[in-house]
């Protein structure tokens, strides 16, 4: 039963693909069919990274190690949402007109936030193998505490492309909020 | 100019196969019922192919019944639209209160106008009603009044979403007073034909379609003239964000959209943006109201 239980995961880690591609197959994107596959991707990166956080909680209250072995894969899962959240809104909104794009990024907060927020899970990708973590030893544990940083930008980055006090955004805010609880002990009792 | 109600030369299923209608109906039927359509300029390309009905009534910002795009079409199902009185009232010499069915007597003609919201997208409705001024002229305004103030009804039981504090209840929307009289201020008791659809602002809802959406208010209980400038919803809100103009300026950027381009709603993925127009192409109708103005800082 063990043996599967990381082919599971990332099975059900694929469903915002499965939906979409449903959605795209049965004409049901809705009126506004780009807008509506950024948010889609845009809100999956923002559950994957509170996925990856709840590994070490998880942790913690089961008193079982079995959590920390999904936890690089629901990272990576992350980043790959955020890649096509980010490239449907650089291709399939803007056509890869990078004036507009780039004046986005500059005049605007929370594209801004959003974008750093990509760039900064790339070194995380990018150090996630075994190998990477073997080479940069302690580093490697102060390089992926960015995933905190990221955490934060993404929600932030959710709560100011908002209009007005919307309810999801708050929920994925005290959700996060919560999760980082849970290191502000940990490092206390260290 | 002669005017065509687009209902009597477009059958409503051909209005629902909106890919196949210039088609089907050839360019000779195609240019007429272009030209009957003189509220929008043909030079200025809007396009005139109408929105689908189920994209303009699921597809709809109502915060009165919910943030959500579908909200309002799932919540407002039972919205009480009857009785309804409307009052107009403040700076007049004859306060007035009239019955929705006094409205709805009043000599309607189909309009087909775009709907350019905040938020980058943008919709084409046969919208049904009638110039603001027409009620206007029935109360007398006093010299004194400047602007005209709207104010959406405030009921909470129905209206789920003014039991939270998203924006301050009631909606509260305004113009000044030549923007009021403007022929193409339009207050709405209908679209495709049918009654106006509860969430879409039924019983009636005004119609500026010169300005962002939110412009536009809906299910509209008091009329007031005032003197000073209406503290709008929006602009209260947010003053950084919202003027109290607000009239769609592709120069003037929104913190969060960009004001250059538009999304046309019901396109496929690959459509690409359209640009968006000064005054959202009714310039020619109503650039004059705002001459001498600097519309970057009255935004």
């Amino acid at each position: 039963m063990k043996n599967y239980s990381k082919p599971t995961v990332f099975l059900l880690s694929l469903w915002p693909i499965y939906i979409i591609t449903y959605q795209i197959f049965y004409n049901k994107l809705g009126p506004e069919p780009v807008d509506r596959i950024i948010n889609h991707f845009g809100e999956c990166t923002l559950i994957f990274i509170l996925l990856t956080l709840s590994m070490t909680p998880l942790k913690k209250i089961t008193k079982s190690l079995e959590w920390i072995k999904f936890r690089r894969m629901l990272g990576l899962f992350a980043f790959f949402y955020a890649s096509i959240h980010m490239l449907s809104y650089v291709g399939l909104d803007y056509r890869f007109d990078f004036e507009p794009l780039i004046n986005d990024v500059l005049k605007k907060k929370f594209v801004f936030i959003g974008f750093s927020a990509w760039l900064l899970l790339i070194p995380l990708a990018i150090t996630s193998s075994d190998k990477m973590l073997r080479l940069l030893r302690h580093n490697w544990k102060r390089l992926h505490r960015l995933t905190y940083i990221i955490a934060i930008f993404g929600s932030l980055h959710f709560i100011w492309l908002s209009k007005t006090i919307f309810f999801k955004p708050l929920i994925y805010l005290i959700i996060l909020l919560f999760l980082l609880s849970f290191r502000i002990k940990f490092n206390k009792s260290t | 100019m002669k005017k065509f109600k687009y209902s009597e030369i477009t059958p409503e299923r051909i209005y629902n196969k909106r890919r196949s209608f210039i088609k089907s109906m050839g360019y000779g039927l195609g240019a007429l019922s272009i030209s009957s359509i003189p509220l929008i300029n043909a030079k200025a390309k809007i396009p005139n192919e109408p929105t689908s009905y189920e994209d303009i009534t699921t597809y709809n910002n109502y915060y009165e019944f919910g943030t959500g795009k579908s909200d309002p079409h799932r919540r407002a199902k039972n919205f009480t639209t009857r009785p309804w009185n409307i009052k107009i009232e403040g700076h007049v010499e004859k306060p007035l209160e009239l019955s929705i069915e006094e409205v709805l007597s009043i000599k309607s003609e189909e309009r087909i106008l775009k709907l350019r919201c905040v938020e980058g997208w943008s919709m084409i409705i046969p919208w049904f009603g009638f110039s603001l001024s027409k009620l206007l002229d029935k109360v007398e305004i006093k010299s004194s009044a400047k602007f005209v103030e709207f104010e959406t009804v405030y009921n909470p039981d129905e209206m789920v979403g003014q039991r939270y504090p998203v924006l301050n209840w009631p909606y509260i929307e305004g113009l000044r007073i030549d923007e009021a009289m403007h022929p193409l201020t339009t207050v709405v008791t209908g679209l495709y034909g049918k009654p106006l659809p509860n969430q879409n602002g039924a019983p009636l809802r005004i119609f500026i379609p010169w300005k962002y959406g939110f412009k536009s208010a809906k299910s509209i209980v008091k009329i007031r003239l005032t003197e000073k400038m209406p503290n709008t919803a929006w602009k209260n809100a947010s003053p950084r964000e919202y003027g109290f103009y607000s009239n769609v300026n592709p120069e003037v950027d929104h913190p969060r959209w960009s004001q250059a381009t538009e999304r046309v709603i019901g396109e496929s993925i690959l459509a690409p943006r359209i640009k968006t127009l000064m005054f959202n192409g009714y310039g020619d109708e109503v650039a004059y109201l705002y001459n001498g103005m600097d519309l970057k800082k009255n935004y």
